[in-house]
This record gives C-alpha cells, sequence and structure tokens, in this order.
C-alpha cells in the first residue's frame, strides 16, 4: 500500500473542448522514486492531463487517481500533491508571503511553514512584495514554493523551467531529482527534449492527446529509431562488400581524413566485427550511434505535431515503439 | 516507503513539514477556509479601496442632501421631502447616499469572485479545495461579515449625521415606529446586495462583465422596467431583485409598493440564494 500512495494512474483519459479533442483515451502509470518526464509538442495536451489529474478539468471518460484515489477524494491535498501548473495562478496584487499563508490555511499548516518554503525557493527577500512585480522567473519559483507547502510525496511540475535562467534551471532539475531521490513521484512535462534526457528516468511521450511511448529514458533512445552502426576501415570497398552480403545497407560513405568511415545499419556492431574478422579486414573504428533524445523524439511526434509544417498522411498502421494503441480509425493527421 | 522518506524534505533546504494536527472535523476544516478567504480578501487593496469609496460615498452624499434639504427648508418646491421624511424618514435618509455608495458594494462583491478567475488564482485555491462547494461557501461567509460590518458602521453613521442636519426641521429618533427596523433592513440588504454581486460574478466570471450586469440590475433596469404602465408590470417591478430588496430599509410600506418590508427583503433573499447555488452548481461543474 504505501508503494502505491504516489502512485499517478491515467485510465482511458480523454477530454474534449468544443470539436478539439485534446485528451484521447490517454492511460499511463507515473511511479514514485523517480523523475518521470511528460513530452509532447505544443498543444499534445500535456497541461490538459495535469489539469485533469488534479480534478481542474473534468474529463468526459476515464480516471485520474493518485495513490488509488482522484483528487477530489484527497482529504488534505497539498499534503499528498504539489502542483505548479499555469505559471500565472496568483492575484498580482498580493504578496509572495500572503499567497502562501492563504493556501496553507486551508490545509491548517503553521504560518512558519510559508517561512520555510520561501527560504527553499529563494524568495525570503521578496516574500512581502506584490506578485505582479515579480519576473516569470520569481512567479515560477513561487510556484514551487506552493508546491512544496505540504510536503508531499508526490509532485506535479508543468513547464517548471519556463522562464528560469541557466541557474534557475540547474536549480530545479537537481531539486526535481533531490525529490525523486527521496522516494517522491515526479511528474514534469516539458516540450524540451535536451532538458528531459539529463532530468528524466522515466519518459511518457504523447501527441494529439494520444500515448506515444511510455518507457525508460534509454530504452526510449533505443528503441525509437533505428540504430546505426558507425565503421572505419581502411579498406571500405571488400568491407562494404561484407556487410550488403550479410543483409546491412550503407546509409553514407564518406573518408575525411583518409580513413573511410560506414554509417551502417540492419546489422548490429557484434555482427560486423565478426565479419571483419573473419574476412581479416581491419577496422579502426566500430561504435554503435544511438540518435540523440531530441532526434528520437522528433521522429516519433513526427506526425502528430498539432500545428506541424510537414504533412504526413495519416496512415494508422505506424509502428509505435511502446503502448501505442491499435484502435483503428485513429484521427486523421489533420 | 523508504526510510529516508521521513527526513527527506531536510536534503533539499526545507524541513519535512511536521504533522499537523490531523483534524478530521469537517467543522475544523470549514475553520481553516474561512481564515484562507480571510487572508484572501484583506490581503489586496482592492478590498480597501472599494469598501472606503462605500463609506466615503455613502456618507458624504447623504451629508450633501440632508444639508440640502435643511438648507432649503422653507423653499416652496421642498414640501415633498417634508412629506416623505414624515411618512417613511429613513427613505429619505437612506435614499442618495446609500443608493450610490451600494454600487461599491455591488463591485467589490463581484471582483471577489471574478479576481479568482481574471488572476488564476482559483487554480490554487482549487487545487487546496478541490471540493470546491466548501471554497465558495467560506468565500461568501468571510464576504457576508465583512459587508455586514462595514454597512452597520456606515448605515448607522449616516443616520446620525443626517438626522443631526434636520434636527432643526423635524426630529428623526430610534424609537420611532419602524425605524430602527429600517436601520436595520439596510445593513442586511446592504449584506445580502455583496453576495448578489459574488454570486453573478461566480456565474460570468469576467471582471467587466459582472460589473456589468450587476450595475444594470441594480440602477438600470428597476427604473426601465417602472416605465411599463400596468398592474402586471407593475408587480415585476416590485420582484424585481434590488426594487424588492431595498424596501427592508423603509419604516412602512408605501402606497406604490407591491410587497412589504420584510417580503421585499425575502424576496431579496431569495434572487440570492437561487443565483449563489446556481454559482455552486457551475463552479463545480465548469472546468477551472
Amino acid at each position: 500500500m504505501a508503494e502505491a500512495a504516489g502512485l499517478i494512474e491515467a485510465h482511458e483519459l480523454t477530454k474534449r473542448f468544443g470539436d478539439t479533442l485534446a485528451v484521447d483515451h490517454l492511460s499511463f502509470t507515473v511511479e514514485p522514486g523517480r523523475v518521470t518526464g511528460f513530452l509532447g509538442p505544443n498543444g499534445a495536451g500535456k497541461s490538459t492531463t495535469m489539469r485533469l489529474i488534479c480534478g481542474l478539468d473534468r474529463p468526459q471518460g476515464g480516471t485520474a487517481t493518485i495513490g488509488g484515489l482522484a483528487y477530489r477524494q484527497l482529504v488534505r491535498p497539498l499534503r499528498t500533491v504539489g502542483a505548479l501548473l499555469e505559471a500565472r495562478s496568483m492575484h498580482p496584487g498580493r504578496s509572495a508571503r500572503n499567497h502562501l499563508l492563504f493556501l496553507a490555511e486551508t490545509q491548517g499548516f503553521p504560518a512558519r511553514r510559508v517561512d520555510e518554503v520561501l527560504d527553499l525557493s529563494g524568495l525570503r527577500a521578496v516574500a512581502g512584495k506584490r506578485v505582479g512585480g515579480f519576473s516569470l522567473g520569481m512567479t515560477q519559483r513561487l510556484g514551487i514554493a506552493a508546491a512544496m507547502l505540504g510536503d508531499p510525496r508526490v509532485l506535479l511540475l508543468d513547464e517548471p523551467g519556463n522562464g528560469l535562467d541557466p541557474e534557475g534551471i540547474r536549480w530545479v532539475r537537481n531539486f526535481m531529482k533531490q525529490l525523486a531521490a527521496e522516494g517522491r513521484t515526479v511528474f514534469v512535462s516539458s516540450h524540451l527534449m535536451s532538458e528531459m534526457a539529463v532530468t528524466a528516468d522515466h519518459l511518457i511521450v504523447i501527441g494529439r492527446g494520444r500515448l506515444i511511448a511510455a518507457a525508460s529514458t534509454q530504452e526510449f533512445i533505443q528503441r525509437s529509431s533505428e540504430r546505426s552502426v558507425l565503421v572505419r576501415t581502411p579498406d571500405p570497398a571488400r568491407l562494404g562488400e561484407l556487410i550488403r552480403g550479410a543483409g546491412g545497407t550503407i546509409q553514407q560513405e564518406e573518408s575525411p581524413d583518409g580513413v573511410a568511415s560506414l554509417v551502417v545499419t540492419g546489422l548490429p556492431a557484434p555482427r560486423i566485427g565478426e565479419l571483419a574478422a573473419a574476412a581479416s579486414v581491419v577496422l579502426h573504428e566500430l561504435t554503435p550511434r544511438l540518435p540523440s533524445l531530441e532526434e528520437a523524439f522528433m521522429e516519433l511526434t513526427a506526425d502528430s505535431v498539432e500545428y506541424g509544417d510537414r504533412h504526413v498522411p495519416a496512415s494508422g498502421d505506424r509502428h509505435v515503439p511502446a503502448g501505442g494503441d491499435g484502435r483503428p480509425g485513429g484521427r486523421s493527421a489533420r | 516507503m523508504s526510510p529516508a522518506q521521513a527526513s527527506s524534505a531536510q536534503a533539499v533546504g526545507a524541513p519535512a513539514l511536521e504533522t499537523v494536527t490531523p483534524a478530521r472535523s469537517s467543522w475544523l476544516g470549514f475553520g481553516r477556509l474561512l481564515r484562507a478567504e480571510w487572508t484572501k480578501i484583506r490581503s489586496v487593496q482592492s478590498t480597501l479601496w472599494s469598501l472606503l469609496a462605500f463609506v466615503v460615498v455613502a456618507i458624504g452624499f447623504s451629508t450633501l442632501v440632508a444639508s440640502v434639504i435643511s438648507h432649503d427648508w422653507n423653499t416652496p418646491g421642498n414640501h415633498p421631502n417634508h412629506l416623505r421624511l414624515v411618512t417613511d424618514p429613513t427613505a429619505v435618509i437612506f435614499g442618495a447616499g446609500l443608493g450610490l455608495g451600494q454600487l461599491a458594494i455591488c463591485v467589490l462583491g463581484a471582483i471577489v469572485m471574478t479576481s479568482e478567475y481574471t488572476t488564476g488564482t482559483i487554480r490554487a485555491s482549487l487545487l487546496a479545495v478541490p471540493t470546491r462547494i466548501p471554497m465558495l461557501s467560506a468565500k461568501a461567509l468571510v464576504f457576508a461579515i465583512i459587508d455586514f460590518v462595514v454597512s452597520a458602521v456606515t448605515v448607522f453613521a449616516v443616520f446620525f449625521i443626517t438626522t443631526a442636519i434636520l434636527r432643526s426641521h423635524v426630529s428623526i429618533t430610534l424609537g420611532q415606529p419602524g425605524v430602527t427596523r429600517a436601520l436595520i433592513g439596510a445593513i442586511l440588504y446592504l449584506t445580502v446586495l455583496g453576495l448578489f454581486a459574488m454570486s453573478i460574478g461566480g456565474l460570468i466570471r469576467h471582471t467587466a462583465g459582472a460589473i456589468a450586469i450587476v450595475i444594470a440590475t441594480v440602477i438600470v433596469v428597476p427604473p426601465l422596467v417602472g416605465l411599463i404602465p400596468g398592474t402586471i408590470a407593475n408587480h415585476v417591478h416590485g420582484y424585481l431583485p434590488t426594487v424588492a430588496g431595498e424596501l427592508a430599509a423603509q419604516t412602512s410600506q408605501q402606497s406604490g409598493d407591491v410587497l412589504s418590508p420584510w417580503q421585499g427583503f425575502g424576496v431579496f433573499c431569495l434572487w440570492t440564494v437561487v443565483l449563489l447555488a446556481a454559482a455552486g452548481w457551475l463552479l463545480v461543474r465548469r472546468d477551472a
């Protein structure tokens, strides 16, 4: 039961705004003890999903639970869940301290808890200042302070790095990792792959409100794209022959420094090594290459970008690495 | 969970929240919400300015009108005021100052609710109180108490200032029939008016729209409906929220009034309860 306490579960979540299906039968699980990145292009439904989990929006179908309970069933919700949703969720005329104070009062937290989270977020010096004068970064810090008020075991952070300077981004990243290391559930959305690559242990990728992939960050990179192998050899002609003979494909060939480089797909690196050894072909380098998270992401979401410039015909049978639903006649790529 | 959990937050620089009073009692829970709403309403300047506007306009304008009546007492055209001051003194005393000052209450009532939406505070509020209705109830109660206290002070101030100004011409005391009841009625009317405006704020969710509708309901629609001849129109007019509600500030039912003071106040309360319930119903159903 204790392990389930921090578990976020979405089951067949569906949210429609007018004609737009923002979240489409979305199911996933977010586990405690690690940072789970929630990725997707703009308009993919990340924020809406987070709002559904927090009970701010009502789904047309499906359920979202935290530790088995719907958000509305939580007795003192800030004790369980800390959420940073849209940055501007505060009255510009109210001071940072009073914003935190009223939130603390709703849960019966002592006023000194407000000072603690002000210190935590580095806002102590401006606590009495009106929020309206805050930069986006300071607003973001206040939002994080509010999320931490109840010392919650579950954190939902929607684009927490928005508006932060590099130092602030690093602070948030380390903060999230720390919270996860303490056994908390950290669910963080982002459209920045590079940021997630260094922050998240696990990724949930959505596009057009539907699940595209759910896997560990490592797995995600490996599964999401065809892997290639870089081979450098002084005898490219002979090696090329062997590779093609074994069913491999040579993507490109170049020799910038006199030693030819071949990018091979369709054959794993050990197999290429064996082929070369058997034929006594000298290899200078044999490196399996992984696509960057960025590339993996672009590839996965290529036909689910809401406002993309490429229009991929809705083939409907595109391979998805994980969690892809097989429902026929999915929404067209329009 | 892991043992590290207990001392967890220390590591990130925030002491873990000590387990605070495991308060399960819903009454204690509602008390927390009252405190929170009090913090909210006192920590924004619009509250202070609106209430100040109400007090200054109500007292200032009442004083002005009473002074003019007193000054022109022997002017022939002033006779209707003499008559009204005898038959229904509080209607004259409150008519001008509170009639204008009440608009500040309307604005504040609307803003108390719409500012939650326009500033996005509603998200923080509802994350803390996801069942929503207790938040609305606490807000309504806190605002009603503030409104009641400020209105009580203002109504009594207006009464004593204006009666003092008019003393040389006409004696109006709390002991006269219906006068104390009218004062209480005026205070209650202003209190319910705030809730009426708040409920419209909750329904409309936009400051400008909500204020426009409240002001229209309070001062634009009644005289227009009053222009329509016939008994049906007269009854419709008499049952309009503030037309009915304002009767509570009269010492007695006048010849043209469809309802008695308390009946009128009851009708106004009914309007307000229905609108508040609608606002609550929508609050629970709408996305925040």
